[in-house]
């Protein structure tokens, strides 16, 4: 009980920080331009955030349940190729969009299976997936551009959703929607729970009863099916496929969720803390986007919070035990033996 | 293995304890050359590979398609060489593509900024900006024990920054480079690059170092069982420093490299190449997880994959095949290397029950 009072006290913590580092995010940026928070502002960091965020949340329930997905911007990038050369093709878009999510839940169990079934290691398998899904947009498009998607569905990424005063994306809307929903699985189903056991420990969680291999084969398909959805907004916002979109987006997804406390050996970190760790990261790209900060350069700061993240945690139990080590230790005096008189 | 351990019904118990002997003999057998399969296998894959290219179209196995093919393997299986010292001990270098951008610009800068500059000076420079960068990985991943994956994550970006900070929308071009120095990937003995030739003896060395040095065996040791090298009084943060350190110091020598071979550098060189050098070092046979695999083994690995490139070219297959190859190619390497796992895992536990 008190163990579990401890890890709480914890993990707020690490929320708690994170959200003052996105208070001083949002109070550095409204000081350093006047357009920092002005809705049109928040239009376009939803625009340009919007698919790396909507990527973080199934991510983030892998690196919990123990394993990796690199693959993440590729599965993007095959979506949008795929998406591109149907649609070129003469298909009517609600056949293309089956298609895709199929294709997207398809790479997804690829993943899964080769992890769980055969039992290679995540990092490695989504390495090589990442070439092969990249390489199998490349394949569908070439050097090609699908550029004449019809204007009711690239208005997606033009206005922003009715009702809102035209200030929220609809890829901040669908990020806001599966947040929730991916909260709600995590922190307050059975499904949830065994994926922090897998997390901590998958033999143990074996044991207890927990289909380890098929859950995270579903997480993989998850990822699939949303990298995919992700992969559809980046094509109708940019009104562009071609066989780079997204790439190299892989990286920035890990970064958030690593931010987000989310411990990489797994069993760890919270939903909040990734919706957090999203808004501290576009929080950042947008202010020094704003303040001509070269863009190309702003990974310095994302790398810079990465190295935060898992050094302050460490840094704050270094400083706990510290005093422990500092204080001389107390002779009993049994130690000392019974004394001659 | 095919052994079948024919015990009968009446229970022969001399054929029973001949055909375990037998059984655990060939166990022995596999379990010794099963550490030299996996080059072997690489070496397999690659002449088959070779021979049907060459079947088809003949002008594959020309002298210029071969050096071409060599010297774009270089600079990859150097970073190779570093990464597999890093993946042996079970961490990983994500950094070295920023690392060659950053050593690649800086270190050609140098003949402009300096002109007349001693070459051997410019690639002293590179091993310098990359060992820096190394050692900064190695302190945080050995001194404050945090994950290396999350380490040389953050510094790939941060020192891809300070390059795009540094010298973005700046280039240096050919003609401020001295020609001595663009002709070091280009000059050639007997048709083969020089440079190719170095590179091999290089990896031959980072080779015998690893399989003969007691530091070298220690790296194989602390990836296979980081708390038992450990207690067995294994330096382990000391040689986990030393690795990222050496892998910094050779990719920063891999930027000159890099920028002798292509003349022209910008900020963004090297962009994507960490990926493709942990698929290099994985098709090579090296673990993900650490413990085992060669720098042969990881140099071969990167010779397949330019080889694969240049081939698909001669043969006129897009390119745009090349990466979905690569993929495909790298899951069947590790799959096959888990077979060969537990294949050498069921042997030696038949050859250890023999024992007791």
């Amino acid at each position: 009980m008190n163990n579990l009072a401890e890890r709480l006290r914890g993990a707020a913590r690490w929320e708690t920080g994170l959200a003052l580092v996105v208070i001083a995010v949002l109070i550095a940026g409204s000081s350093a331009s006047p357009h920092f928070l002005t809705g049109g502002n928040l239009f376009n960091v939803g625009l340009s955030n919007g698919e790396i965020a909507i990527m973080t949340l199934p991510l983030t329930l892998i690196v919990i349940s123990g394993e990796i997905d690199l693959s993440v911007a590729s599965i993007l990038g095959m979506a949008s190729a795929l998406l591109g050369v149907l649609w070129k093709d003469g298909w009517p878009m609600p056949a293309v969009f089956i298609t895709v999510a199929i294709v997207g839940l398809a790479a997804g169990a690829v993943n899964g299976l080769l992890v769980t079934r055969l039992g290679l290691p995540s990092l490695a398998v989504t390495i090589g997936t990442l070439a092969l899904y990249r390489g199998i947009a490349t394949i569908l498009l070439g050097p090609n551009t699908v550029a004449s998607f019809p204007t009711a569905y690239t208005n997606l990424g033009v206005n922003g959703v009715p009702g809102t005063g035209g200030d929220v994306t609809y890829s901040t809307l669908i990020f806001v929607v599966l947040a929730v929903i991916f909260g709600v699985v995590l922190h307050a189903t059975t499904a949830g729970r065994s994926i922090y056991a897998m997390g901590a420990s998958a033999e143990a969680a074996q044991f207890a009863g927990i289909r380890v291999k098929r859950i995270k084969t579903v997480l993989y398909m998850v990822s699939g099916l949303v990298c995919s959805l992700a992969g559809v907004l980046y094509t109708f916002r940019l009104n562009t496929a071609v066989q780079n979109n997204g790439l190299g987006l892989e990286l920035d997804v890990v970064a958030i969720v690593l931010l987000a406390g989310v411990s990489i050996f797994g069993g760890k970190g919270t939903v909040i803390g990734v919706v957090l760790a999203v808004l501290a990261f576009a929080g950042i790209q947008n202010a020094l986007f704003l303040t001509n900060f070269n863009q190309e350069a702003s990974g310095i700061v994302t790398g810079a919070l990465l190295l935060a993240s898992v050094f302050v945690p460490n840094a704050a139990r270094w400083l706990r035990y510290l005093p422990q080590k500092i204080r001389p230790r107390k002779i009993s005096p049994q130690e000392i033996g019974p004394q001659e008189t | 293995m095919r052994t079948t351990t024919p015990v009968k019904a009446n229970g022969n118990a001399v054929t029973a304890a001949a055909s375990a002997a037998e059984n655990s003999r060939r166990a022995g057998r596999l379990a010794e050359r099963v550490f030299r399969v996996r080059e072997s296998g690489i070496v397999v894959v690659l002449a088959v590979f070779v021979a049907i290219t060459a079947a088809i179209q003949p002008r594959f196995l020309n002298l210029s398609n071969i050096q071409f093919i060599l010297i774009d393997t270089t600079v990859f299986a150097l970073l190779a060489l570093g990464e597999t010292m890093v993946v042996i001990s079970r961490n990983v270098d994500l950094s070295v593509g920023s690392v060659l951008g950053l050593s690649a610009y800086a270190s050609s800068n140098l003949f402009g900024a300096h002109p007349g500059i001693p070459i051997p000076l410019v690639f002293a420079a590179g091993l310098g900006i990359g060992m820096a960068c190394g050692v900064v990985n190695g302190t945080m991943v050995a001194v404050g024990k945090v994950p290396s994956l999350v380490v040389t994550l953050a510094t790939l970006y941060i020192i891809r920054g300070i390059d795009i900070l540094l010298f973005s929308g700046k280039q240096v071009v050919e003609s401020e480079l001295p020609g001595a120095f663009l002709d070091i990937p280009r000059s050639t003995i007997f048709g083969i690059p020089d440079l190719a030739i170095a590179i091999a003896v290089v990896i031959g060395a980072g080779a015998y170092y690893l399989r003969t040095y007691r530091s070298g065996r220690e790296l194989y040791a602390i990836g296979s069982n980081p708390e038992a090298a450990r207690l067995a009084g294994i330096p382990v943060g000391k040689r986990i420093f030393t690795a990222f350190a050496a892998s910094g110091a050779i990719a920063g020598i891999a930027g000159v490299l890099w920028a002798a071979q292509y003349g022209t550098i910008d900020s963004s060189a090297g962009t994507g190449y960490e990926l493709q050098v942990v698929s290099a070092v994985v098709v090579g046979g090296v673990a993900i997880f650490g413990g085992s695999g060669s720098v042969i083994g990881a140099a071969l690995g990167a010779l397949l994959l330019a080889t694969i490139t240049t081939a698909l070219y001669v043969l006129g297959i897009s390119p745009f095949w090349d990466q979905a190859i690569w993929g495909l190619l790298l899951i069947l390497a590790i799959a096959l290397d888990q077979t060969i796992t537990i294949r050498l895992t069921s042997a030696l536990r038949s050859r250890r029950t023999r024992h007791e």
